[in-house]
């Protein structure tokens, strides 16, 4: 019934039963969201605190809202208004904020190992927003959700990751998800942003979008990360959209029913063009709107955890 | 040891009165809408709905309800119950909801369902059907239509076995609780 940690750090610590019960339960949560009154009292009087040290408008709000719809308080914290900007250590903050008993930590970070570091300190349970480019673990569950509630079942997929792989924390925390519920997965993107070590994740390596695409279920482009680009891997972008941006014309060998999933936010026309975004194989939306679902399902079985073992 | 107390006939009858009961109550079908508690109370609900079509001709809405978000014992350390779907597709306004369960005992589960149904909308009355009513309230509630009342020890187990969960249908009592 529970799931196998009390933390959710990194998909590479959810077992395939726990992927299954995570989404068989955000399932029964979307109807929750189409309500008149969209709320339940199941989380009344626990407490979240999101602890966000990165810029995010989707991931903080649905995480926000997934905990306010099962009327926990939630509590948001970021970190240009935080007392890190005087100097806390991370871990100090992390103890202060322990100290007022919540129920779970949100923790999003720039650091890769920032929330798995603070769940060596502090006994709540924490759950890893995104942290540098290391992982995004509940991205990557609602991109499942996504992909199951289109196609029935998950085992036996294609999916092809186009973009920047190399600083992608959704790549790595969906590349293992997928494998562990039997998706086969291909990386594709111009070999400075896929790093030679992906080959031993199992996962095949393209460098030819149109190829690439050609008999998958489901494409997943990536945001090129702007912010992130500064070490010269790409000559320029104009370079790189034309190459791998998915447009209309780079989609004429790919499949009819072809799923088109991105994490956001999107850099329309550099790696996405806007006819294929607004297409009606891309589930850009849909997967925002899974995203609450998703969180409201970690919450709930996260704090049933908890509760598990009481005195 | 378990000893049967209503066998698959029993039990057709007893959801063929409560079909009467309720088209009697509330002067015919048009106004009412079936709410069947997960699990066994789906199939009641489901039950009760045909029934009323043979008698009136007339298909009643017909809703599922999943009450574990709304449990009060969700945080005193019990296993969370599996969550399933809540399908309540019509609205509740200007109906009258009939709540369907197989057992009432101590009433927390109706309390619960009552409470979800709340927040679906305003129904103009809320009534309950159980097909077995064994005693032991601990809540301000009581059914509209039983099937049979068992008065039992606290300690025993009554289990109602459908056809559409378990593959027969008849209410047996433990005698031995575990």
């Amino acid at each position: 019934m529970l799931l196998s940690n009390q933390n959710i750090l990194s998909t590479k610590e959810l077992t395939k039963q726990d992927i299954e019960q995570i989404l068989d339960t955000a399932d029964s949560f979307k109807e929750i969201s189409t309500r008149v009154i969209k709320k339940v009292p199941t989380l009344r009087g626990k407490t979240i605190i999101n602890l966000f040290f990165e810029p995010s408008t989707r991931t903080r709000t649905s995480f926000e809202i997934a905990g306010k719809r099962l009327s926990a308080d939630v509590i948001n914290i970021s970190g240009s208004s935080s007392s890190t900007t005087k100097g806390e250590s991370l871990i100090d903050t992390a103890r202060n904020l322990e100290a007022m008993n919540p129920d779970i930590l949100v923790v999003r970070h720039k650091y890769s190992g920032a929330p798995a570091l603070l769940s060596k300190f502090v006994d709540s349970p924490i759950i890893n927003a995104g942290d540098g480019s290391h992982e995004h673990p509940s991205q990557a569950l609602l991109d499942l959700l996504t992909i199951r509630s289109q196609k029935g079942e998950l085992e036996g997929l294609k999916v092809a990751i186009v973009g920047d792989i190399r600083h992608s924390r959704v790549a790595r925390s969906n590349i293992q998800a997928m494998q562990t519920m039997g998706i086969k997965v291909c990386v594709v993107g111009p070999p400075p942003l896929i790093p030679v070590e992906f080959k031993y994740l199992g996962v095949e390596v393209s460098h030819n979008l149109r190829e690439a695409i050609k008999d998958v279920d489901v494409v997943m482009v990536l945001r090129i990360q702007l912010e992130r680009q500064k070490q010269g891997l790409l000559s320029s972008l104009r370079e790189y959209s034309n190459y791998f941006c998915l447009t209309q014309e780079s989609l004429d060998k790919a499949r009819n029913d072809i799923l088109i999933i991105h994490p956001g936010p999107v850099n329309r026309g550099i790696e996405i063009s806007l006819d294929v975004m607004e297409s009606k194989h891309s589930l850009i939306l849909n997967q925002v709107t899974n995203g609450v679902a998703i969180r409201m399902a970690l919450f709930y079985l996260l704090l049933g955890e908890k509760n598990a073992n009481p005195n | 040891m378990q000893s049967t107390l209503l066998n698959a006939k029993d039990i057709s009858r007893a959801i063929s009165r409560i079909s009467h009961e309720i088209l009697e109550r509330n002067q015919g079908a048009g106004n009412i809408a079936l709410v069947g508690i997960r699990t066994r109370g789906v199939a009641l609900s489901q039950r009760l709905r045909d029934k009323i079509k043979d008698i009136e001709s007339l298909t009643v809405d017909h809703g599922v309800l999943d009450i574990t978000l709304y449990r009060d014992d969700l945080t005193q350390g019990l296993q969370k119950p599996e969550l399933k779907k809540t399908e309540i597709l019509f609205g509740l306004e200007n109906k009258h909801i009939v709540l369907c369960d197989d057992v009432l005992f101590t009433g927390r589960t109706i309390r619960a369902a009552i409470d979800a149904l709340m927040d679906f909308g305003r129904p103009t009355s809320v009534q309950l059907a159980v097909l077995i009513d064994r005693g032991h309230r601990e809540l301000p509630i009581r059914p509209d239509y039983v099937g049979k009342n068992i008065p039992t020890a606290k300690s025993k187990r009554i289990q109602v076995l459908l056809n559409e969960e378990d593959g027969e249908d008849k209410v047996v009592i433990q005698e031995h609780s575990n």
